[in-house]
């Protein structure tokens, strides 16, 4: 689906299969999702999603209208990205040989205000966050390293 | 409300499944006993009030379901086992998703402790119906059931009714726990929005009391709103021709001066012609269905568009109003009389005398006064004979546009068929139970040779159960639907539509319903008569004839304005 990026967000009982409830709907009406996270809110029992997804406005607005007809579902919404505070954390792992090669990499964990949160003899495992501008920027200058393991959670948001 | 049990009564959990059926209201459950679901049919020993419906396989029960929901407006209530038991019902549940019919589906599931390593008879209904259900449930604890079962029953017909999954667990049903039933569904009532706020209805009148050529477009939501006087008190205030869909046939009388047909596919002439003309299109519980719009892009090019609907989604889903309002199609049109100035509008509804004398002229006529028996001759005659008051089960296919073209609906919410999913072999589990579930009505199945066989078995139920059914079997040895397609389209390559049917003669004999065989128009009134003379169900084959087309029709893919009203217009 072509459209702009857009943050679709989702609070829902925390109940068995409801993560699988609004995937499902998601794919019955053709959207790819780009990511999604999910966790506990603020409210006790109430989980809350950061689902992203391309669409053009008129879809996005009809798929959060879907969405909100889920019975699990307390209340759904679609908000641009200048409303919201997006942040995705990384961790990386990744290869040490030697001392010189280590200090290069904690040069750039320190440019991209990342911390080194597990240190092995021959490896180092990286927590970055930030938006996804900051993480696929880190991942470029990691590059030159020998990269382990890779992962991103994707967006999670809060109103501004 | 009848109850059996006392509040905290220590019970086994298929008795609280019963006790909860029966303070819902439920008065004839279509199901299927099997190894998961035994517990319940021994509790319902004890539930003399819940009517059990043997059906022949569970496809069955979910039509007979909706049969009786759409004549109660209560939801119909299927049990099933587990495993093939339930999947056989996901045709029926699909059926009542797409038709927005409330139907509460209590399937039996392997033990708890069973679950997820592939048991006996082990379906994963929950991934299974998801997408065919307006909820579902799985329910592994006995003390969980009451609770599951209000909500279930309230979710069925609130807001846009639909299908409910409860799968319960054996040992759910047999472990015992402390009856405790309490109606609690505030915070999902607190979510639906009923009706217009002030704002909407200024802006709704605003557009009709300036509208020339006004036009209403009704669905199946007028009649699940529970009244069609209300959208013709409004159609007769400033006389705004009325258009009904398929699934809203029969809202309001078609005698009526102000009804124009119904739209689409093989629509009439008028109807799909209005919206061509119409400035402002007042569209109220319907969806805009590919079969009444066609070409979405050319679909009413000169109209404001109003949409009401109770289903937010629905609104701005298939074509973008002008003004959308959320809400119960009765409320929201009872607020909006008041609003509404008088007005009379002869010049407009003069095009529509036109357009229906062109549909006279080129199909009706030729239909009815063929030589040889048709169709459109048979259903024309039912009606003669029931007055226009019968209700009708529609199958799916040539016998459905025939059924919805030629009855002449009289009678309020007397028009039942499968209009979304079209699943052919609907109309005779549906047919028995719309009858069982409100005995007084007439109740006419009208079917083809394809259909029928495709749901049979359900005659040995409706014996069993003295269902005094009719049954018009419109026999023309095709699929005729897919056959007129491929007369029309496929250069008339008839690639598979051709049936060799059994002696239906024979198939009722060993079924022991009565039956007849008409060739010809004397003959089909003849049995008619006799059939409704008849106690008990009847069943009438109608030889019809064999390569009739179903006319007006639009080519699919095609705007409305490209209607084919006979063939010789077809290029």
């Amino acid at each position: 689906m072509s459209g702009e990026l857009s943050n679709i967000i989702i609070w829902a009982e925390n109940k068995p299969g409801v993560f699988f409830r609004i995937l499902w709907l998601f794919r019955r009406k053709q959207f790819n999702i780009e990511s999604a996270t999910v966790g506990h809110s603020e409210t006790p029992g109430i989980s809350r999603f950061t689902i992203t997804v391309y669409g053009h406005h008129e879809q996005i607005t009809n798929m959060v209208k879907q969405v909100r007809k889920l019975v699990n579902v307390v209340k759904a919404e679609s908000l641009q990205s200048e409303m919201l505070v997006l942040r995705e954390l990384a961790l990386m792992k990744v290869a040490v040989k030697n001392v010189r090669e280590k200090s290069n990499i904690l040069r750039v964990i320190e440019h991209f205000r990342g911390r080194c949160i597990n240190m092995a003899k021959n490896s180092l495992i990286i927590e970055v966050t930030g938006d996804e501008n900051k993480i696929d920027a880190f991942y470029e200058n990691m590059k030159d390293f020998v990269m382990l393991e890779f992962v991103r959670t994707g967006r999670t948001a809060l109103f501004k | 409300m009848k109850t059996r049990l006392k509040t905290g009564q220590k019970v086994q959990g298929a008795e609280i499944i019963c006790e909860c059926l029966l303070r819902a209201g439920v008065t004839a459950i279509f199901g299927y006993p099997g190894g998961a679901n035994i517990p319940i049919y021994d509790a319902l020993y004890k539930y003399p009030e819940l009517r059990h419906v043997l059906v022949r396989h569970e496809q069955g029960a979910a039509h007979a379901a909706e049969g009786y929901a759409w004549v109660t407006g209560r939801p119909g209530v299927c049990f099933a086992t587990s495993g093939p038991g339930a999947t056989n019902l996901v045709t029926g549940l699909a059926d009542a998703m797409l038709d927005s019919i409330p139907i509460v589906a209590i399937t039996g599931q392997v033990p708890s402790s069973l679950l997820g390593t592939d048991a006996f008879q082990e379906a994963d209904m929950l991934g299974v119906t998801l997408p065919v259900t307006k909820h579902n449930y799985l329910v592994t604890k006995t003390e969980d059931i009451a609770s599951v079962f209000s909500e279930a029953f309230f979710l069925a017909v609130s807001g846009r009714p639909g299908p409910v999954l409860i799968d319960i667990t054996k040992d759910a049903q047999v472990n015992y726990a402390q009856f405790q039933y309490k109606e609690n569904n505030e915070h999902l009532k607190n979510r639906l929005k009923l009706t217009a706020t002030k704002e909407e209805l200024a802006e709704i009148a605003d557009l009709l009391n300036n509208a020339e050529r006004p036009l209403i477009v009704a669905g199946h939501g007028v009649l699940l709103s529970g009244d069609g006087k209300t959208l013709l008190s409004v159609a007769e205030k400033q006389d705004i021709p009325v258009t009904l869909t398929q699934l809203g046939l029969s809202t309001i009388p078609q005698n009526h001066p102000l009804y124009m047909g119904m739209p689409g596919m093989h629509g009439n002439v008028a109807a799909n012609r209005a919206p061509l003309e119409t400035d402002v299109l007042l569209a109220v519980g319907m969806r805009f269905h590919d079969r009444v719009t066609s070409k979405t892009s050319l679909y009413a090019p000169q109209a404001k568009i109003i949409h009401i609907d109770i289903d937010p989604s629905e609104i701005g889903k298939n074509i973008m109003p002008a003004l959308g309002v959320v809400g119960d199609a009765k409320l929201v049109l009872k607020q909006l009389l008041p609003f509404l100035q008088q007005k009379k509008n002869p010049l407009w509804l003069k095009k529509f005398e036109v357009w229906k004398k062109e549909e006279k002229d080129k199909v009706f006529t030729k239909e009815l006064e063929s030589p040889k028996l048709k169709s459109a001759q048979v259903i024309n005659e039912i009606a003669r004979q029931t007055d226009f008051e019968a209700t009708i089960v529609a199958d799916v296919g040539q016998n459905q546009m025939y059924a919805a073209r030629y009855y002449q609906y009289r009678k309020y919410n007397s028009h039942f068929t499968s209009g979304g999913l079209g699943t052919m072999g609907f109309a005779l589990p549906a047919g028995m139970g719309a009858k069982l579930g409100d005995p007084a009505r007439e109740v006419w199945i009208t079917i083809g040779d394809g259909g029928i066989q495709m749901t049979l078995q359900e005659l040995a139920t409706i014996v069993q159960e003295k269902t005094e059914v009719k049954i018009a079997l419109l026999n023309n040895n095709y699929l005729g639907m897919v056959r007129q397609w491929q007369e029309l389209f496929y250069k008339g390559n008839y690639s598979e539509v051709q049936l060799k049917n059994p002696d239906f003669q024979k198939l009722c004999e060993g079924f022991g319903i009565k039956s007849l065989k008409a060739k010809n128009l004397r003959q089909a009134r003849e049995a008619i008569g006799i059939a409704r003379k008849t106690r008990g169900p009847f069943l009438i084959e109608f030889v019809v004839q064999a390569e009739e087309n179903v006319f007006p029709m639009i080519p699919a893919g095609a705007g409305i304005g490209e209607m084919v009203v006979s063939k010789e217009e077809l290029k």
